[in-house]
């Protein structure tokens, strides 16, 4: 029966590809006295193998700092990245199991996080990605939803990033910025309009380098918004939050 | 007849038969006195190097998680209805992880309304819910669960809390989340999840303004990646 054969095919297909793919795995040699396999990716699971040096092991794949790996007996388990720094691979050199690091935080291209704080009395949350174009300059762009007790805004912002010193483990930054700002007074409240104005904005603030890919970030922004009334609002914001970073 | 005669052909010893035989009678040519050179100087027994670079990059990372949810969603005065909604969550470090839903579902009638027949709060548009939250989850106690003798499956039981902003009765309104879940590995790739949320937001649909809390059940499947 064709179609039979047709969901048997892709019944292989989903439970077996991401287990039986084609891939050869990558091998190393254990150097130390031994490796511990751990049944999952922490510390609180139990060790239930331990392989001695000399044996070769494969590597299946990693999930935060822990590797699956394949012993030459068929037995699967994890180990922890800190254990595998003292492997070798095929051509007798340590294998390089690299760790995220302070270093790899100054050489970043992307940066994408979540920020919450206060906008002129109101709770904002932000939601930003950003771009390094040089060390010391990156290009944001940002999108903000201010809840207040009577009305709700969304902001979107374009910003430049100016980081004078890249390489500090606390490092202040100062932005510059242009965005839309767009208002919807609450539905209890009478009489009043959604209104869209152009907002700019200047502001301070600090990023700082926690564990692997991980980094606390806060700032203050000054806003100018050109409101359709005569007169401009000047609303502050507080924010502080955490990012990522590849 | 033909078909073992062409069998014969394909064997590869007769092929080296062949060629023995027309080295032999054309000696003297030199293409045939070459090959006898390069023969008596390849070892017999060809040592097999594998030269493999090792490249950390080839390895697999599963770090991100993304799956869907379904559940009940109890909101203060507004009824108990079914929840569907969607989580994509990035694994940190072996206990942390950050996560990012969005979800929707509907709400009934307040007894208010029910009672006093025609009066209606909200219109049905308003009456839809949707929210959307970043939440930072801590795997506060790996474990296993022995479905049989022989069968193992890797658990967690995490606890999370984020920020947000539900979309209910015409406004986006702040909302905290914080809750529990337990998460049941079915291999290293799938999970199933079962989870409670609370939902805490003000309203001031009634009148006076205050706090809600909004219970969450939900179960959830996800794929590593």
């Amino acid at each position: 029966m064709p179609i039979n054969a047709l969901i048997l095919t892709l019944l292989t297909w989903f439970i077996a590809a991401p287990v039986y793919g084609d891939t050869t795995y990558e091998k190393v040699k254990v150097a130390d006295p031994y490796i511990e396999l751990h049944t999952g990716p922490a510390d609180g699971y139990p060790i239930f193998h331990v392989t001695e040096r000399g044996e070769w092991i494969e590597i299946l794949s990693r999930r935060t700092e822990w590797f699956k790996v394949r012993t030459t007996d068929g037995k699967e388990g994890w180990v922890n990245r800190s254990q595998l720094e003292q492997t070798l691979t095929p051509t007798g050199e340590q294998a390089a199991f690299k760790d995220v690091a302070l270093s790899d935080f100054s050489t970043r291209r992307w940066e994408f996080g979540l920020l919450g704080g206060d906008f002129d009395g109101a709770t904002v949350i932000t939601l930003y990605g950003g771009y390094s174009f040089t060390a010391n300059i990156s290009g944001e762009l940002s999108l903000s939803q201010v809840l207040g007790s009577f009305s709700d805004s969304l902001l979107v912002n374009a910003n430049l990033l100016g980081q004078p010193f890249p390489r500090w483990r606390i490092s202040p930054f100062f932005t510059l910025g242009t965005g839309m700002i767009q208002t919807n007074p609450h539905a209890t409240l009478v009489q009043a309009e959604d209104r869209t104005d152009f907002a700019g904005h200047v502001g301070v603030g600090f990023r700082t380098y926690i564990t692997r890919r991980f980094v606390f970030r806060a700032e203050y922004k000054n806003y100018v918004v050109f409101s359709s009334d005569d007169e401009n609002e000047e609303p502050d914001e507080w924010k502080a939050g955490f990012s990522v970073f590849f | 007849m033909e078909s073992r005669f062409q069998r014969i052909l394909l064997i590869p010893s007769t092929y080296a038969l062949i060629a023995a035989l027309t080295c032999s009678v054309l000696w003297l040519s030199p293409v045939c006195a070459q090959e006898a050179v390069n023969n008596a100087q390849e070892p017999i027994i060809q040592p097999q190097i594998e030269r493999r670079e090792f490249k950390e990059a080839n390895i697999d990372t599963e770090d991100f998680e993304i799956g869907v949810y379904a559940g009940l969603l109890s909101v203060e005065d507004f009824g108990t209805n079914p929840i569907i909604g969607a989580r994509l969550a990035y694994h940190i470090t072996d206990g942390i992880f950050a996560e990012a839903a969005y979800a929707q579902s509907d709400t009934d009638e307040t007894s208010f309304e029910r009672l006093s027949g025609s009066a209606q709060l909200l219109t049905d548009d308003e009456r839809k819910l949707s929210y959307y939250n970043i939440s930072i989850g801590y795997n506060l106690l790996p474990g296993e669960a022995f479905v049989t003798r022989n069968r193992v499956f890797n658990t967690a039981l995490y606890v999370i809390a984020g920020v947000g902003s539900t979309k209910f009765a015409g406004d986006d309104r702040f909302t905290i989340n914080a809750g529990a879940g337990y998460r049941f590995l079915a291999t290293d790739w799938l999970a199933l999840h079962l989870g409670v949320r609370d939902h805490i937001f003000d309203i001031d649909l009634l009148g006076e303004k205050k706090t809600t809390h909004n219970i969450e059940l939900h179960g959830s499947v996800t794929f590593f990646f």
